[in-house]
């Protein structure tokens, strides 16, 4: 499947915090209509990584490609202008507003000044619908009421509104129960069954090789490996996670240089 | 993929209905969102009916033409502040100073009418915009520099008592008689201009409600029962014909005399109603107060200015206070080193919890300040009918606002047990 044209292609990233160099020559590639797994021990980068794609920390060096253009990603507007959307952790969904309203927050769609709810409405229906969102008992029923493993749809399905090409999804499943981390997963795939690149941050192996088509683990802030899931082993993955290499892994840059 | 939804969740979205099919089960629905916890301002107009009849009751001019308009006039300058009181407590902020940004709004605009011999048009701007700007002082201190609002605009209370005191000289007052600002409280509208307004403004709300839900119906919208839109019109009808009846009744106490017609502070108050609700529920300006409310990180999020939205929601409710210190100034024919003192402010709060605002941000509407506003007023109007101490009025106002918070709290753990709203 590598020889579609990667939608995001991230080649010798680095990045430090003064003294902390938190990214050492990081290479990572999305491609559309796959899941590709971010993996990694606790301080191995994930998130610094995410932030950088998502344009909230400048990276030192390195190059950005989107579409198979050198972009400059400067701020969260350049990164969503691309079409990069990033559904955090923790949600930031507002509780006393209903689904749609929180669906379009920030960017509402109007008719003149006020306004446009029945336009609203009907995208926010049509996205549920397509992504085959059946959880959810009516659009207009506020988050509050809503058991997390909704609000994780809800988030997702806003960040499948606006045409995304590429959506980071931090840790989706981490606080939910089995059946609804069952439809948070079926949904990521339907995302990227519509051709979405979708980057999957996970600890949760299991639903890593479950949804992804590739991982890509960190190990101290470097590339330990970037392969096909189908290649690998779960014991192969958590030994890059763990140590950085693996003995038998045959993928592309199978060692980091440590 | 192995696909464990089951055939009752899939039904489940199939149960998004546009529609809840009779009036019998909209009621049902309604029913169970008040069980819930989602009681609106249901507790205030329960206790506002019972009110009345209580003090009806007790006391026969109560429900005379005569009181009802007294009623309103000294329920407006209430109401009118508890509506800026909504708008900052939507935010979850509070505003401690509005009772005094009233008062020196109030002072100013005497001022520039009996000093300096200004129009009263300029003056009530000048006033106005004197209201505005102290928003603006305390948006800015409490979103730029982070102070609590509550210690900001602690400080405008103790602050702007000092610049009051200034203005007016010690123990002093200022006399408002400008016909047109007196006028605000003291003149009625003409009977048959009282007839026409309350007929259009309910000829435009059926119209728009109708309209509205045509337009859902027909793109398959979520919707109510047409029962239910159109009982909603009936019961709007129904209160602003009696009010309109009542009030164009002849109510001088001396025969030989006609008053009658609606006070101008009524229409003043439902065209700031209908204003408010306008921009809180139908622009997005309105929406991304909620949101700021609701979750202000979420709001940063999504791309939404929050300190902007904070310092122009603490500017549109000093705003407010301004008009509703002009208002009581109008009322009591003079701007006094009191103004806007003694429990003018926690009236208003109270007023704005009363109404179902709540205290934690994100709920509450501009009708809420209206129902409060009525609430409170009819406490301090029956109790004085009454000839009752006024200790009385302040335990018995205490004790409803302490009813009111209490419900708030209340309602809102109910609400997170059964995930309403």
């Amino acid at each position: 499947m590598s020889e579609t044209q990667p939608l995001l292609e991230l080649r010798g990233i680095n990045k430090s915090f003064g003294v902390v160099h938190v990214l050492h020559d990081v290479d990572l590639t999305i491609y559309p209509g796959q899941v590709t797994a971010l993996v990694g021990d606790n301080g191995a980068g994930k998130s610094t990584l995410v932030k950088a794609i998502a344009g909230i920390y400048p990276i030192d060096d390195g190059e950005y490609r989107f579409d198979g253009q050198p972009v400059n990603v400067h701020g969260p507007k350049d990164a969503s202008g691309l079409g990069i959307e990033v559904v955090y952790q923790d949600l930031a969904l507002c509780e006393n507003l209903d689904i749609v309203e929180n669906m379009f927050l920030g960017r509402e769609m109007k008719n003149g000044p006020l306004l446009d709810e029945t336009t609203m409405e009907s995208k926010a229906r049509e996205v549920l619908a397509s992504l085959s969102v059946r959880t959810v008992k009516s659009v207009r029923q506020s988050v509050a009421s809503l058991s997390g493993g909704q609000r994780q749809t809800v988030a997702i399905a806003k960040s499948a509104l606006w045409n995304s090409k590429v959506v980071l999804l931090d840790e989706p499943t981490a606080a939910l129960g089995v059946a609804q981390t069952r439809q948070v997963l079926d949904l990521v795939r339907r995302l990227a069954d519509s051709g979405v690149g979708v980057l999957l941050i996970s600890h949760n192996l299991t639903d890593v090789f479950e949804v992804a088509d590739r991982i890509t683990a960190l190990y101290l802030g470097r590339v330990a490996a970037d392969v096909a899931t189908k290649d690998v082993t779960s014991r192969q993955v958590v030994e890059l996670i763990t140590t950085g290499r693996s003995s038998d892994v045959d993928g592309p840059a199978a060692t980091a240089k440590v | 993929m192995t696909d464990i939804i089951t055939d009752s969740e899939e039904a489940g979205f199939a149960s998004d209905r546009t529609q809840s099919h009779t009036l019998g089960e909209a009621f049902q629905a309604y029913v169970n969102r008040v069980r819930g916890g989602d009681m609106g301002a249901l507790p205030a107009i329960l206790g506002l009916i019972v009110l009345f009849i209580v003090f009806g009751l007790a006391n026969d001019r109560f429900l005379s033409a005569l009181n009802m308009a007294n009623l309103i006039t000294q329920a407006g300058a209430i109401i009118v502040l508890a509506m800026g009181l909504v708008l900052v407590l939507l935010l979850g902020e509070i505003d401690l100073s509005a009772g005094f940004t009233g008062g020196t709004s109030a002072a100013i605009m005497g001022l520039a009418i009996a000093d300096k011999g200004y129009p009263w048009g300029v003056a009530v701007l000048a006033g106005v915009v004197a209201g505005a700007f102290i928003g603006l002082l305390i948006g800015l201190l409490v979103s730029k520099l982070g102070i609590p609002s509550f210690v900001v605009t602690l400080a405008f209370f103790l602050g702007l008592q000092g610049i009051l005191l200034k203005l007016i000289g010690d123990g002093g007052s200022v006399r408002v008689d400008q016909e047109v600002i007196r006028g605000i409280t003291k003149n009625n509208v003409p009977v048959m201009w009282g007839w026409i307004f309350a007929v259009v403004i309910i000829a435009v709300f059926a119209a728009l409600s109708l309209r509205s839900h045509r337009i859902k119906v027909a793109k398959g919208l979520q919707h109510q029962p047409l029962a239910v839109v159109i009982a909603r019109i009936a019961v709007l009808a129904v209160i602003l014909l009696a009010v309109t009846y009542v009030l164009n009744l002849n109510r001088a106490p001396n025969p030989g005399f006609v008053i009658e017609g609606i006070p101008y502070v009524l229409p003043l108050v439902i065209a700031l109603l209908i204003l408010l609700t306008f921009v809180l529920s139908r622009t997005s300006y309105g929406r991304h107060i909620y949101a700021v409310g609701g979750n202000p990180e979420a709001a940063r999020r999504a791309g939404i200015n929050v300190d902007r939205i904070r310092i122009s929601v603490f500017v549109l409710g000093s705003s407010l206070a301004a008009l509703s210190g002009i208002i009581a100034a109008s009322n009591l024919g003079k701007v006094s080193t009191s103004s806007g003192g003694s429990n003018t402010l926690l009236y208003a709060v109270g007023a704005a919890v009363i109404g179902g605002t709540s205290l934690f941000g994100g709920k509450g509407k501009a009708l809420d300040a209206v129902i409060g506003g009525l609430v409170i007023a009819t406490i301090a109007n029956g109790l004085g009918l009454l000839d009752q101490a006024s200790y009385i009025n302040f335990l018995v106002t205490g004790g409803v606002l302490l009813l009111a918070a209490s419900v708030d709290a209340i309602t809102r753990r109910r609400r997170s047990a059964t995930g309403l709203g």
